[in-house]
Parts: structure tokens; C-alpha cells; sequence
């Protein structure tokens, strides 16, 4: 038995915002892989939960007109990894989503649960960042998208308003289109385990292969919250396809990051990682764009 | 104290239509070991961790102690229990944990073997290392998991008709 104090099943979007209306105290609860293990060690005690788990509308991947991909917030990691549009334009997002916890996690964790708890060290979080997805909030007063970089404050706090909650995950056509990209988890052990650093990098090359066009990175666990590397980003963006820009991108990564010591790492050892995972995943963008590296 | 909130839960069980009135605070794990005593399904850590409450909701694995007892509602749900034969036979993964020394103490089984159940189904050849990635959601502190891996390993190539 949970400790709750009462849980309200949302039957539509429309019900959960009103049960958010009516209950603002209430916990959103989606996958509950979050949110029941707190409850399991005494947080939110006697809590009253809202619960969109079975709101199956909120599930799937598709395009929109606009070519927009677009990713219900309740669709579970292993559903991502497995959907053909996602292996066809942000593979790496599955391949992000595939290393959270194990198997039965990815079964019942939702990437919508993954970006409201706020954490840094999300597995979907720095490829977000680093595609500027863009979320979609259903409140109210309608629907409201903001670009995932706004939508973090600060650790464990995002910007879900008065009655809303979150719907999808959106990544636009020109964020995607042409781009390769790789994530690099770095964690102790190779399953049920959060990343000690977690580094996404993807490319957009020339049509020749020969030139950077566009490059982006963004971290988990460099700071309270995932962030962009834009120095890095900003060198590598015109310059030719060569192992020193990789060199070169991956040290001024620096000029962005704030990691900090913990009990899972130290600050050096993080720096050093973030430097060594933007190097090599900047490799292997360049050589999934089809680049000679 | 506030008032208790129950809900009712229509689902089906190992292939058979059940229907209860459950206490919304209980858990997956609470519901099928006390309310139909599927005791298969076994109390670990209880925060998602070990994979021993491990179940089968419509063909994926879940870890049923983080799933709300009231999410099963409409749901198929199999257990470990759905395995045996009608006269109590073992079917051919249940078989091979026997053969190869898969189990020992026996906690970590059914949920081990659940998984092992979507593997099979879904008729696909694995390697050795993506095997390994899909057991590791369940913790063994017995067998040294090398038994586990090979009777998965051995019952799939068995059923793609193939040697091992």
C-alpha cells in the first residue's frame, strides 16, 4: 500500500487540467517510477496523486503537417527506442532512453516524466537540449510551447503552471533534418544506473561531407540542470571536418559547463569526461553524417 | 482519517476475466498476491530495483510494485502462473532453469522468467551481450546469472529451431 491520501484518475487532457484546477496540491503521477519510489522512502507522505497514467492519447509518435516530430509525453523509453520515426530522425534519442535503468523501467518510464521531475541527469535530457525540443503544456487557458531550455528553473523545478500539464515533446523539422547525432552515458554500471555524466552531441555536415554546417552539445550533470555548450558549438559551426576541431570542440565545452563534486564523482573527474565524451560522440556525429574522420 | 477509497478493477488474469474492488493505495504486487494469491509474484525491494514482483501486462515487462493495482483495469496481465500445463507441467523455459542450475534460493525466478517470456515471444534472434541487457532489470544474489543467460539463451534457439 502507498501512503496517499486520495487519487484522482484523469479520463481525458481536458479532466486532468481540471483535476489540476481543483486539486493544486495534488502530484501528477504518469509511469510512477518517480514518484512511487519516493512515496515507497516516506516522501510525500499522505499525498494526493493525479494520475494520467492510462490516458492513452498522450501515447505514440508522429509527424504534423509542418513535418514537426512529435512525441506524446506518456509514450514509455521503450516505445521510443522502438518507433520507426524516431530510428528515422533522432535515433539517438532512442539509443538516450535505451540506457535509463533497465528493461522493466524503460517499459513503464515516460519521457514526459523524465523532463517535468527536473533532474540533470535525465538519459533524454541532453539529446533534448541538444535537438531544441520544444514542450507542449495544455492548461487552462490552452496550450503553451516553450523551448526545453526555458522550461528547466533550477534542479527539480520546471515550468508547469497553474492547472497545466505537460502533453508532448516536440522537435521541429529544421532541428532535425540532416542532423546525426550520439550520446555517451558515462555511469559505473551498464544498467540500473544514473549517469555520472551524460553528453549529446549531433552535426549537420555540407553536402560535400567536408564542412561543419551546424554542431550542437548539451550535458546532464554539468550543471543543477542539462545545459548547451555554446562555445563549443559556435567553434565548430563553418569550420572543415577534422580530428583537431573534434580536439578543439571538446576542450571548449569547458567554457560552459559547472559540474560539481558529489558522492558519485568529483568535479575534476567530471570535467575531464565531459571534455573526453564531447571529443569522441563529435567523432561519431561526424562519421554517422557520413563525414571522413 | 480520511474516508478509504476503492475503486473497482476489471481485468484479465492468465487469460481469465476477474473483476475486484481494490483499495486505490494498493500496489499491482498487493493486489495479485493478496486478492488472488498469485504468490509468484514475490515482495522484493519494492522500489523497482530487483525484479522479482516482475509481471506481464499486456506482453511487456513491468516491475509490478511501482504500478498502481487500479492501472490494471482493462489490461491482461500474466503471471508466472500462466506457465504450468493443465496437469502442473513445466513449460520449456520454466524446464531449462531446471537444467542448466538457473535457480537456487528461487526468489528471483518468476520475475527472471517473465522477462524471459518476452524475449522469447517476440521470436527474435539475440546476441549474447543484447540478452544480458535485457536480464538486467532483476538482481540474482545466488547464481552468478551465467546459468540464467544460458537457459534463456538455450530455450531460444530451441523454439527458433535452431543449435546451440
Amino acid at each position: 500500500m502507498y501512503d496517499m491520501k486520495a487519487l484522482y484518475q484523469a479520463a481525458s487532457v481536458e479532466d486532468a487540467v481540471s483535476l489540476r484546477m481543483a486539486h493544486p496540491e495534488a502530484q501528477i503521477i504518469a509511469g510512477g517510477s518517480d514518484v512511487l519510489v519516493q512515496m515507497r522512502e516516506g516522501k510525500r507522505a499522505g499525498a494526493e496523486l493525479i494520475s494520467i497514467q492510462t490516458l492513452d492519447e498522450m501515447r505514440g509518435v508522429s509527424l504534423e503537417e509542418d513535418g514537426t516530430l512529435r512525441i506524446g509525453s506518456l509514450t514509455s523509453f521503450s516505445h521510443i527506442t522502438r518507433d520507426p520515426l524516431i530510428q528515422q530522425y533522432i535515433n539517438v534519442l532512442g539509443e538516450a532512453v535505451d540506457q535509463v535503468g533497465g528493461p522493466q523501467i524503460r517499459n513503464i518510464g515516460t519521457i514526459g516524466g523524465n523532463t517535468c521531475n527536473g533532474v540533470t541527469s535525465a538519459d533524454s535530457a541532453s539529446t533534448l537540449f541538444a535537438w531544441d525540443a520544444i514542450v507542449e503544456l495544455t492548461g487552462p487557458q490552452g496550450i503553451r510551447r516553450q523551448p526545453i531550455g526555458e522550461f528547466y528553473i533550477q534542479a527539480g523545478k520546471v515550468d508547469i503552471r497553474e492547472g497545466e500539464i505537460q502533453t508532448a515533446i516536440l522537435i521541429p523539422k529544421e532541428s532535425y533534418a540532416n542532423c546525426f547525432g550520439h550520446y555517451i552515458k558515462y555511469a559505473m554500471r551498464s544498467a540500473m544506473d544514473i549517469a555520472t555524466l551524460g553528453t549529446s552531441v549531433n552535426v549537420r555536415l555540407s553536402a560535400d561531407k567536408k564542412t561543419v554546417e551546424r554542431a550542437r552539445v548539451a550535458f546532464g550533470v554539468a550543471g543543477p540542470v542539462p545545459l548547451r555548450a555554446v562555445h563549443a558549438e559556435e567553434l565548430a559551426a563553418g569550420q572543415p571536418v577534422s580530428l583537431e576541431l573534434a580536439e578543439k570542440f571538446a576542450q571548449a565545452v569547458k567554457e560552459d559547463i559547472h559540474p560539481r563534486d558529489s558522492w558519485r564523482a568529483a568535479k575534476d573527474f567530471r570535467l575531464h569526461i565531459a571534455v573526453e565524451s564531447a571529443g569522441r560522440a563529435f567523432i561519431e556525429s561526424v562519421k554517422l553524417a557520413g563525414g571522413d574522420l | 482519517m480520511h474516508e478509504i477509497q476503492y475503486q473497482t478493477v476489471r481485468f484479465n488474469l492468465n487469460g481469465k476475466d476477474v473483476e475486484r474492488v481494490v483499495d486505490v493505495r494498493a500496489s499491482l504486487t498487493d493486489m495479485l498476491r493478496n486478492d488472488f494469491r498469485m504468490t509468484s509474484v514475490k515482495k522484493g525491494c519494492e522500489v523497482g530495483e530487483c525484479g522479482a514482483c516482475n509481471v506481464l501486462i499486456d506482453g511487456e515487462a513491468f516491475n509490478s510494485c511501482i504500478y498502481l493495482a487500479v492501472w490494471a483495469n482493462g489490461k491482461k496481465i500474466r503471471t508466472l502462473e500462466s506457465l504450468l500445463g493443465p496437469n502442473g507441467e513445466l513449460s520449456d523455459i520454466q524446464q531449462a532453469f531446471v537444467d542448466e542450475a538457473a535457480i537456487q534460493c528461487g526468489f528471483c525466478t518468476p520475475g527472471f522468467i517473465l522477462t524471459a517470456v518476452e524475449i522469447l515471444e517476440s521470436g527474435k534472434e539475440y546476441s549474447d551481450a543484447e540478452l544480458r541487457k535485457l536480464l538486467s532489470g532483476h538482481l540474482c544474489r545466488c547464481t552468478g546469472y551465467e546459468n540464467i543467460l544460458r537457459a534463456v539463451k538455450k530455450t531460444m534457439y530451441k523454439r527458433l529451431g535452431k543449435d546451440v
